[in-house]
């Protein structure tokens, strides 16, 4: 099937469709989009399907050329895209003609970008999935980032409607977040001058920050557990080893691990983590279960309620 | 045996079973595990059975806190009078040689017995599978004879082939895949512990119990394996 040709893959990216559910019992990990609301916006500007595979694009610095007439949605962090040299809209939806060639510049505001074709990718999912994790081997093309010279399957498609996200409905990447944590864990194994300090402290996003976790570096923190049965990890969990310094796991983390952790970050937060490039500033707020729970539905809401305009 | 739920995060609660791993525990576990899958399928979105745990990961667009914990708690009433699920046993071959398992001296060393101990001591327990991780198709399996227990090297190898059978401490596990690893190598596995090509892609599943078994170089090779 033609679609459209690797010139340059650019330092990262990625096939990712929403990610690989039910098969942590055979060790394999969640895989899917750091930011899922970016994702998300990237599928529904051309009426995809919510699991249609796109690209994760890490930094920029992408080429490829159509071999389709096609339209195509770029969202999530800033950067000079374009086709045939001209410059084109992000969160818009865009024609493509056979021939084209389509640029994405570094980012310059966020980090991960999603790029979607109308339909999605054409990728045989393993396990129930098109989702890549390099770590693993598994899905995309071959298991591995894009390459010079792959070749991305999809059908040619044209777009009844031209649609883009309203500017004031886009979300701003800056250099700092607020990070919200449901408690739990271990938690009860660090004292109360612990949490105060985790709760009230600024921590650097560091360089060693990648798609399994996100190094930060800060207060020091201690728990009173000495060694520890490896358990279940689950998203966001904030995982703090011997050195104190806490690291948030995302979707490439391991399924089991032995290090204490005070919570998890709420989904919607770990998007917001995944658009912070090394230096940024986060904190941590604690939130309730119940609070986690609202926050969630009120989002489905708020993005529900949001209406794409026409161009 | 408390059983103790906590919050692990917004969609995940994690059971935990006590501070300490058994095969009794695991095979509670491992109720739980079939209990749950067959009580509440229509919310679970991953189970991650280990050691001394089950982290259970619910869809929150089909639920909430309240109700999982509820129905967790359901699902896991009389647990001690369950009746246990044992797993089932697989037989894994392995050819144990200085060739093929390039640690076998420091082990034999350290325990102060031959090399012939060492892989006749291995071969003697029955495993049960407490967790699988770390890579895809990973299981973690105890417990090794305190004879041939081994801390994990000071500096791991970058290239540990893919069938290498392995201890740590008092795990043992075969290796899935090339990778790096820091565990004492002591034979080579031919069979596949994770072929994504393959329906079911794993032997094993946690709770399952594994024996291992000495074959020679000829029939390592028959087999398919790989020197």
């Amino acid at each position: 099937m033609s679609g459209f040709i690797v010139k340059q893959p650019g330092l990262l990216t990625l096939i990712q469709d929403r990610g690989r559910f039910g098969a942590h019992h055979l060790g394999l990990t969640t895989g899917g989009p750091l930011d899922a609301m970016a994702f998300d916006w990237a599928n529904r500007l051309l009426g995809n399907d919510e699991n249609a595979t796109c690209l994760e694009i890490s930094f920029g610095g992408l080429s490829l050329e159509a071999e389709v007439d096609t339209a195509i949605v770029i969202t999530g962090a800033k950067s000079v895209c374009k086709i045939n040299g001209k410059q084109i809209s992000q969160w818009q939806t865009c024609s493509i003609k056979k021939g084209d060639i389509l640029e994405t510049g570094f980012a310059s505001e966020g980090v991960r970008s999603y790029l979607s074709v109308a339909g999605g990718f054409d990728i045989e999912p393993s396990f129930g999935s098109s989702s890549t994790v390099v770590r693993e081997k598994i899905g995309g093309l071959h298991g591995d980032k894009l390459q010079a010279g792959d070749r991305l399957p999809c059908r040619p498609n044209s777009i009844g409607l031209q649609l883009r996200l309203a500017d004031q409905d886009q979300p701003v990447y800056g250099r700092q977040a607020t990070l919200r944590v449901v408690k739990g864990y271990q938690q009860a194994a660090f004292d109360p001058i612990q949490h105060w300090r985790f709760f009230n402290s600024t921590y650097q996003v560091t360089e060693r920050s990648d798609r399994m976790g996100f190094r930060l570096e800060g207060e020091v923190i201690h728990s009173s557990m000495v060694g520890m049965l490896s358990e279940g990890i689950c998203h966001g969990a904030i995982q703090i080893p011997a050195d104190g310094q806490p690291i948030v796991l995302m979707n490439d983390r391991q399924t089991i691990g032995g290090y204490p952790k005070i919570g998890s970050v709420i989904p919607l937060d770990t998007a917001r983590l995944a658009q912070l490039t090394p230096g940024s500033g986060v904190r941590f707020e604690a939130i309730s279960i119940e609070q986690a729970h609202n926050l969630h539905w009120l989002e489905k809401s708020r993005y529900q309620r949001t209406q794409p305009v026409k161009v | 045996m408390s059983l103790n739920i906590e919050i692990a995060g917004q969609d995940a609660f994690i059971v935990y079973f006590g501070e300490e791993t058994s095969p009794a525990v695991s095979a509670k576990i491992q109720i739980a595990v079939d209990r749950i899958q067959a009580q509440m399928a229509d919310i679970i979105v991953d189970l991650v059975p280990s050691y001394a745990s089950l982290l259970v990961i619910y869809d929150l667009n089909r639920s909430d806190p309240f109700a999982v914990r509820s129905a967790l708690r359901q699902a896991l009433l009389n647990l001690e009078q369950a009746e246990s699920n044992s797993g089932k046993l697989v037989t894994l071959p392995v050819y144990y040689s200085e060739e093929s398992g390039p640690d076998l001296g420091i082990i034999a060393e350290r325990g102060n017995i031959s090399i012939n101990e060492v892989i006749e001591f291995h071969q003697q327990q029955e495993y049960r599978v407490y967790a699988i991780g770390f890579a895809p198709g990973f299981a973690y399996l105890g417990e090794v004879d305190e004879r041939i227990a081994a801390p994990r090297l000071s500096t791991p190898r970058q290239k540990v082939p893919r069938g290498a059978v392995a201890i740590a401490d008092r795990q043992t596990a075969v290796y899935p895949a090339q990778s790096p690893g820091g565990w004492n190598l002591i034979g080579l596995c031919p069979t596949r512990m994770f072929n994504p090509e393959q329906q079911p892609s794993m032997p094993v599943q946690a709770g399952d119990r594994i024996r291992f078994e000495a074959i020679d170089r000829d029939e390592f090779l028959r087999l398919g394996g790989e020197l």
